[in-house]
């Protein structure tokens, strides 16, 4: 059971923390998780999947995790853990703020945190790296995942049918040496 | 019945929406302007702007915004725990069978992760924009939080609070 509460806090602080879409949550849920919970290397695969599943991937990304650490009643507390800080706090806005995004205050504040949250998704680049295989002979295939879905903006959920796809042939043509 | 309208409207939107939260921000407005009407698009553009200024996942932020515009409390509860639910029950239900291919794909899941780290790079390109880089500051303060993870280890929430703090005094 205190497991289970633990594992609330640690996604309703991911939760709280996420600003900016669901890649922003990944170098909190990093520094939370991999150890103690998970591997790199599980961190990486529950990224994947959330990301090709449907729905909102922070969402996905706890319910895996949850699930995997305690199963079904994990996956619940996970995703409430994640999805409750936004709820009560829009729910404040919604209240008593109407202008707040126009707010002054929160407008300097926020020219601050950008900049910063870029640099926050930019360090699991580096720090996955090793755990991801990346060598100097397999590293075009993330410059040519990020190039095909930065500038070309094509849908990550192709990249990665296309990744499953490869990697299936590639893992039959293993088995038949 | 607004309450069950929000339900099968947010489920509908967790359920085909992929791609993450920006990409559920036009399937929003198609579902919850223009056929709904439930918002009018100055209210929409609002939310917009708030759930990107607050914490937490885009898509919770939108969800609970306008499942409380429209239907009170209730209707945020709806509203976010429908957009939530289909998700959910996929990963449930399929999620033990998709990671136990890990032993026999192995080569499909080194791929895969060499990509997760390319899409990773490109969720921080993108971003990389005029709107988050206003100025000379804005590199600055992104080179700084980069240093202070990386060589000084500090946290991602103590690099946050102080990126606000200074945001707040330099601008």
């Amino acid at each position: 059971m205190s497991n289970l509460i633990k594992l609330f806090f640690i996604f309703s602080k991911i939760g709280l923390f996420t600003l900016g879409g669901g890649y922003a949550m990944l170098p909190l849920m990093q520094k939370e998780l991999v150890g103690p919970y998970l591997t790199q290397q599980d961190f990486l695969d529950i990224t994947a999947v959330a990301q090709s599943a449907p729905g909102i991937m922070a969402v996905n990304v706890a319910i895996l995790t949850g699930q995997r650490l305690h199963g079904v009643p994990g996956a619940v507390i996970a995703a409430c853990g994640a999805a409750l800080p936004s709820l009560v706090i829009i729910l404040l806005i919604a209240l008593f703020f109407q202008k707040f995004a126009e707010n002054a205050i929160v407008r300097r504040i926020f020219l601050g945190v950008r900049p910063a949250v870029v640099a926050l998704i930019m360090v699991p680049v580096f720090t996955l790296a090793k755990s991801a295989g990346v060598t100097l002979k397999t590293v075009w295939v993330c410059i040519a995942a990020a190039l095909a879905v930065w500038l070309l903006h094509i849908s990550p959920v192709y990249v990665v049918l296309l990744a499953v796809l490869c990697g299936v042939l590639l893992s039959k043509k293993e088995r038949a040496k | 019945m607004i309450y069950w309208q929000l339900f099968l409207t947010f489920f509908k939107i967790g359920l085909f929406n992929f791609g993450g939260g920006y990409a559920m921000i036009s399937f929003l407005q198609n579902e919850v302007v223009y056929k709904q009407a439930w918002l009018s698009t100055a209210q929409f553009t609002d939310m917009v702007a708030i759930s990107q200024v607050t914490p937490g996942p885009v898509g919770i932020n939108l969800a609970t915004y306008t499942g409380y515009r429209t239907g009170g409390l209730w209707g945020a509860l709806i509203a976010t725990a429908a957009v939530c639910l289909p998700s959910f029950l996929l990963l449930i239900l399929a999620g033990k069978y998709v990671f136990a291919t890990r032993s026999t794909y192995p080569a499909a899941w080194r791929t895969l992760r060499l990509v997760v780290v390319g899409l990773i790079a490109s969720a921080a390109l993108t971003l990389c924009n005029a709107q988050n880089f206003v100025d000379c500051k804005s590199v600055l303060l992104c080179a700084g939080a980069f240093l202070a993870v990386c060589k000084l280890k500090r946290g991602p929430v103590t690099v946050l609070l102080v990126s606000a703090v200074l945001g707040f005094l330099l601008y």
